[in-house]
């Protein structure tokens, strides 16, 4: 079959909010879902500054584990779970997005994934998006494969923290506390 | 569900080197502050990486695709049609793939309350545009052409005119952003973002071409801009099928 080269990627610029924010973006599951939380934070730049012109996007399993997708092997999930949220953050930096805690999943050679959601950040000034991972810290994280092979004294920049409605999540693109990003 | 004894998942390959830009461009100065310094961590595709949102057609609205009618009047510019297939690195057709674009007016002007350089706001013209892939992997899209705009990058800095576009192909690892450009724009020497692909092929499958054939006579002009998303390692399963 003939390869075809890809097409590079560039930012989204300043003025992403114009074309790709959505009413329900933040909303992975409905308002009003048993079990949802908000997971709330602040983008910040390698000044600590917060970031008004970033977006976050979100996607993972529904709580049973399952994905509503043809390439999971073991079978496509039934039901309405969207799995994807997508949030533009505001003039402080702040974004939220409204979901519930995905299941448990299995790894390669029999490991386990903890609980986790998948993230892109796209921002002016990202030529290309950088993904990351939230884990949850009130979860069983200790064998996970994922977390294993990130340096011990960053893993805590994946883990989001418990709060009043849900967990805390910041994200730091460069500096100290710099958050953990994946080549995927 | 139980658990199988070992997951056998899709595997995507890498892109080569050079496709995409370096977080840290430093001719592109918001970049300074905003890359990562620390390496990136090789994450192995797993479930959630060879899964990705598949959006369908409830997003969608009757006039998404052409950015000429979603006013009562027609906003200001040269027509165009901008049509292409997205396709992964194997020539297979995403099908029924969700595509955004946004887009400044005819003057360079976003409909953005950030941007303030003075050329006019066009009030029959948001600049914003979805659509959905068919069968083949085709989409189209109707707006004018996009203006060119300074900015304040560099000394008398403009950006080449493009269009925005946003695809999820899917899976999560196939997902991108880019921008389309126009064919022998001569602003492209200038501007660090176009130039922050390092290699100049790649850079080429950024710009799009024009083709009469998608014109439409006394209407419109017509440019072609294919989308390449990341390309499948072959499985054992797909090897068997191609020596039947």
């Amino acid at each position: 079959m003939t390869q075809l080269l890809p097409t590079p990627s560039q930012t989204v610029g300043p003025y992403l909010s114009i074309g790709l924010p959505w009413p329900d973006g933040p909303f992975v599951v409905p308002d009003g879902t048993p079990g949802a939380f908000w997971i709330r934070g602040t983008v910040r730049d390698g000044a600590g500054d917060p970031i008004p012109d970033a977006l976050i996007e979100t996607w993972q399993a529904d709580p049973d584990g399952g994905f509503r997708h043809p390439d999971d092997p073991r079978g496509e999930a039934s039901g309405e779970f969207r799995g994807f949220g997508r949030c533009p953050t505001q003039p402080d930096g702040t974004y939220g997005i409204l979901t519930v805690l995905p299941g448990v999943l299995p790894g390669e050679h029999g490991t386990e994934q903890a609980r986790h959601i998948d993230v892109s950040v796209f921002a002016r000034g990202l030529l290309h998006r950088v993904v990351t991972r939230i884990y949850f810290e009130d979860q069983d994280n200790s064998d996970d494969p994922v977390l294993e092979t990130v340096p011990e004294d960053r893993r805590d920049t994946l883990v989001a923290v418990k709060t009043a409605d849900g967990y805390h999540f910041d994200v730091r693109l460069q500096g100290e506390d710099e958050t953990v990003f994946f080549e995927v | 569900m139980a658990a199988p004894t070992e997951l056998r998942l899709p595997r995507y390959r890498r892109d080569p080197d050079g496709t995409h830009p370096p977080l840290d461009s430093p001719g592109y100065r918001s970049t300074a502050l905003r890359h990562p310094e620390q390496p990136l961590v090789l994450l192995p595709n797993q479930l959630t990486e060879i899964t990705g949102p598949l959006l369908g057609p409830g997003r969608l609205g009757e006039l998404d695709n052409d950015l000429t009618r979603q006013h009562a009047e027609e906003p200001q510019g040269q027509r165009i049609i901008v049509t292409g297939r997205l396709l992964d690195g194997d020539g297979r057709p995403v099908r029924d793939s969700l595509i955004e674009i946004w887009q400044a007016n005819a003057g360079g002007r976003y409909r953005h309350t950030g941007d303030r350089w003075p050329s006019p706001l066009d009030p029959n013209f948001d600049g914003v545009g979805r659509t959905l892939t068919d069968g083949d992997g085709c989409y189209t899209f109707t707006t004018i052409k996009p203006g060119a705009y300074p900015w304040k990058n560099h000394d008398n800095a403009w950006r080449p005119a493009h269009i925005h576009f946003s695809v999820f192909g899917s899976a999560f690892t196939q997902r991108l952003v880019t921008q389309m450009y126009f064919p022998d724009d001569p602003l492209f020497g200038q501007d660090p973002v176009f130039n922050s692909v390092p290699d100049e092929q790649a850079r080429q499958r950024m710009i799009s071409s024009y083709d009469h054939e998608v014109t439409r006579p006394e209407w419109a002009l017509g440019f072609r801009f294919d989308i390449v998303l990341r390309g499948r390692e072959a499985s054992v399963f797909e090897e068997e099928e191609d020596d039947d």
